[in-house]
């Protein structure tokens, strides 16, 4: 059994049945990749790992530690060791990047604002982010901003990608983190992820287009169509959508290829 | 037909209503509102004869003005079952070392010395209506500034005093101001003198401790031409089962140039009525802000306002209003544009949960003659359940040209997306609510000293707990 295994994952939205019984695992030192038309399932299949309250699970596990992950509260599961990059973060307002980092730091070492010993201090968080931030090519005028807010596309995946060097997870999916952004923060946030690849992280990239793979080799993808995986293999599957489309799957309806407009 | 028996309610009051520091009180008033009760509170402070006419005056014009009924319900009070003046101690201290250990260990508890210790200017404490620990860097009385409770000024600075005691806030303009008027009691003076900056918050920590206490302080503030102070109130009081009631009346004068700030964080015991009357004169070019954050009591009216007089005038309301359940907080500001090129701006934020209930109101009125004014309105409000209500009652009177008159309004709710965001993180739902609130009041809290806001963070914090779900 692998590290982190979907099992047969069925998952619907307002009522319509999105996944039809996703299957895989995941082991860490690992990198696959999820890759699909527009509509297949591939957000769904993002939130419904992370328990986002507005999907629903109709049936399957998801197995991790032990534990069937789909029975605990996202942030257990987070806990626990998941991470999820979201392709649209967040803004909250009034919470400035700085305390969201080391609140949700503290909160994944078990610190509950009693037990001092596991609360991270200021000198380790300092020397901590000033590394990341070197790697991702951020500069410390935006941890003063507030989460997300007025960020630029490419600042906002920067940032999803800081949170995840912070917090160090185990199994991290990266939902669309290639979308929106320029060459050049494709690349260091390339860089940032390989430079956390080893066997101690699994990572499950989703995207539409091949541009990312390019930059982070998987060793696994699987081409989601329609809630189900219609194709799984190695890297070469991705070089033959970026020749092919998903024009051969019925449903799909634009090439895997990046167009020239996308290039921001 | 049953015989009622005969109680003396200030005889048994210590075994019926003990609590925590045992009372050891020179002077106690008796229950209930009479002309008796207003000339000796008046005859215990030994107050001149104007003052004493002026309260009783007063006392009248509460008897006749009929309860307000535009707001909350206020019908509940019992006016006759009130103590109207207490006194907790004999003398003023002058230093922390003087006061008597009782009173000391309230005040460890609420945290004074340290607040002092770092960077206060000075502090007078009130502790049961009257104001027993005073202290003032002597800078400050070099500079000639004035820093003292209301009933010291009266008899320090007559003169002064009655130029202006009653000018802003008269008693008759509203009922509880004329009730304020009959019975005040302590509160805080303080006179800048022209072109002098104080560099430093001017505090005072207000507490109510004793059951059915009404506290009624009266503070009064006069900047002359070109200076500046900012005025920090803060309040905690404890939990008592019977209702209280608290209604001061806040005078403000800041004159040509002159800039003044006035912020408060009020977190009253669930039971008291808090009704408060906060009212600026802004002149020439002159500044008033009034940062206010209301958490706690039963119900709140409070409309903080600034009259616009001359041309320049500037007037900011910040306020902040928390309700939980059982609660109604009808908050807002007033801006009274009277001179042309005045302007105004009123920012509300509320939080409404459990069942409770926030009310925006607020009243724009710009006379004929004040052109070129502009006046600005946004409030917000976050409902953290379905249960939780919160109003906005905003009143335009518009008389003038060219005016810039916004409003803008928003009701939302703690989003699903903001949740799982910060819940994918592993922050738990009930952290995660609680950044998002002290987010949301983050405009109002950046504005605070940041003991204040530490402070106030910490008790949305407790306010929050128990609201998962």
């Amino acid at each position: 059994m692998a590290d982190f295994e979907i099992r047969n994952l069925r998952a619907s939205v307002e009522g319509k049945e999105i996944l039809k019984g996703v299957t895989l695992g995941i082991n860490k030192g690992e990198v696959h990749a999820v890759m699909g038309p527009n509509g297949s399932g591939k957000s769904t299949l993002s939130h419904t790992l992370m328990g986002h309250p507005g999907y629903t699970v109709d049936g399957g596990t998801v197995l991790f530690k032990g534990q069937n992950v789909l029975e605990l509260e996202t942030d257990e599961r987070a806990r626990l060791g998941m991470f999820l990059a979201l392709q649209y973060p967040v803004v909250v307002p009034g919470i400035s990047m700085t305390n969201f980092l080391r609140t949700a730091l503290n909160a994944k070492r078990g610190y509950d604002g009693k037990d001092k010993s596991k609360q991270v201090t200021p000198k380790e968080f300092r020397s901590l982010l000033k590394g990341e931030l070197e790697v991702l090519h951020m500069d410390d005028s935006f941890l003063p901003r507030y989460i997300n807010d007025g960020f630029s596309g490419g600042e906002k995946k920067r940032a999803e990608i800081l949170q995840m060097a912070i917090l160090k997870p185990e199994i991290a999916i990266l939902d669309e983190t290639d979308s929106g952004l320029d060459i050049d923060s494709i690349k260091f946030v390339a860089d940032a992820v390989n430079r956390m690849r080893g066997p101690d992280l699994g990572v499950l990239i989703i995207t539409h287009y091949t541009r990312i793979l390019e930059f982070i080799k998987p060793d696994f993808v699987h081409v989601l169509v329609d809630g189900r995986f219609v194709l799984s293999g190695g890297p070469e599957v991705a070089d033959r959508l970026e020749k092919t489309g998903y024009s051969e799957w019925a449903e799909a309806d634009e090439p895997a290829v990046l167009k020239p407009e996308e290039v921001a | 037909m049953a015989t009622v028996p005969k109680v003396d309610v200030g005889t048994d009051y210590k075994e019926k209503y003990g609590f925590f520091v045992p009372e050891d009180y020179v002077f106690k008033a008796k229950r209930g509102l009479n002309p008796e009760i207003v000339k000796e509170i008046s005859w215990m402070k030994k107050e001149p004869e104007w003052m004493t006419k002026m309260r009783l005056r007063s006392l009248e014009i509460f008897r006749k003005k009929p309860m307000p009924k535009w707001g909350a319900d206020l019908s509940v009070i019992d006016f006759e079952n009130i103590f109207y003046y207490l006194k907790a101690s004999d003398k003023q201290s002058t230093s922390w070392e003087d006061l008597p250990p009782d009173i000391k260990k309230t005040y460890d508890r609420l945290g004074v010395p340290e607040a002092e210790r770092k960077f206060l200017a000075g502090v007078s404490a009130q502790y049961e209506s009257e104001v027993v620990y005073h202290s003032l860097q002597k800078e400050l009385t070099a500079k000639g500034v004035i820093f003292t409770d209301t009933d010291s000024a009266l008899r320090d600075h007559p003169e002064l005093f009655k130029e202006y005691f009653g000018t802003v806030i008269p008693p008759a303009d509203n009922k509880f101001s004329a009730l304020n008027t009959a019975v005040w009691s302590g509160g805080s003076f303080i006179y800048v003198p022209k072109g002098v900056r104080v560099d430093v918050p001017l505090q005072a920590y207000f507490r109510i401790n004793a059951e059915n206490m009404g506290q009624f302080e009266r503070t009064l503030i006069i900047c002359d031409e070109g200076s500046f102070v900012h005025y920090i109130e803060g309040c905690t009081a404890p939990i008592y089962s019977t209702d209280s009631l608290h209604s001061a009346v806040v005078e403000i004068i800041v004159k040509k140039n002159a800039r003044c700030r006035y912020t408060t964080i009020q977190n009253w015991s669930t039971n008291v009525f808090n009704l408060v009357t906060k009212r600026a004169m802004a002149y020439a070019d002159a500044t008033m802000e009034w940062v206010d954050g209301n958490l706690g009591s039963q119900i709140t009216m409070k409309y903080p306002s600034v009259y616009l007089m001359e041309p320049g005038a500037k007037g900011d309301v910040l306020s902040v209003a928390f309700a939980g359940k059982g609660q109604h907080q009808d908050a807002g500001g007033k801006m009274i544009h009277v001179a042309p090129n005045t302007t105004s701006t009123i920012t509300s934020k509320s939080i409404s949960k459990a069942g409770g209930r926030t009310s925006y109101r607020g009243h724009i009125k710009i006379y004929p003659g004040a052109t070129n004014s502009k006046s600005f309105v946004k409030c917000d409000a976050l409902l953290l359940d379905d249960e939780s209500r919160s109003d906005t009652y905003p009143y335009n009177d518009v008389d003038a040209e060219n005016v810039t008159l916004g409003h803008e309004a928003t009701v939302s709710k703690v989003s699903d997306e903001q949740l799982f965001y910060l819940m994918s993180r592993g922050i738990t739902r009930s952290e995660a609510e609680t950044m998002i609130v002290n987010g949301f009041i983050e405009p109002f809290t950046k504005e605070l000293p940041l003991e204040y806001a530490v402070e106030l963070n910490r008790l949305i914090q407790l306010e929050m707990e128990g609201s998962v779900g």
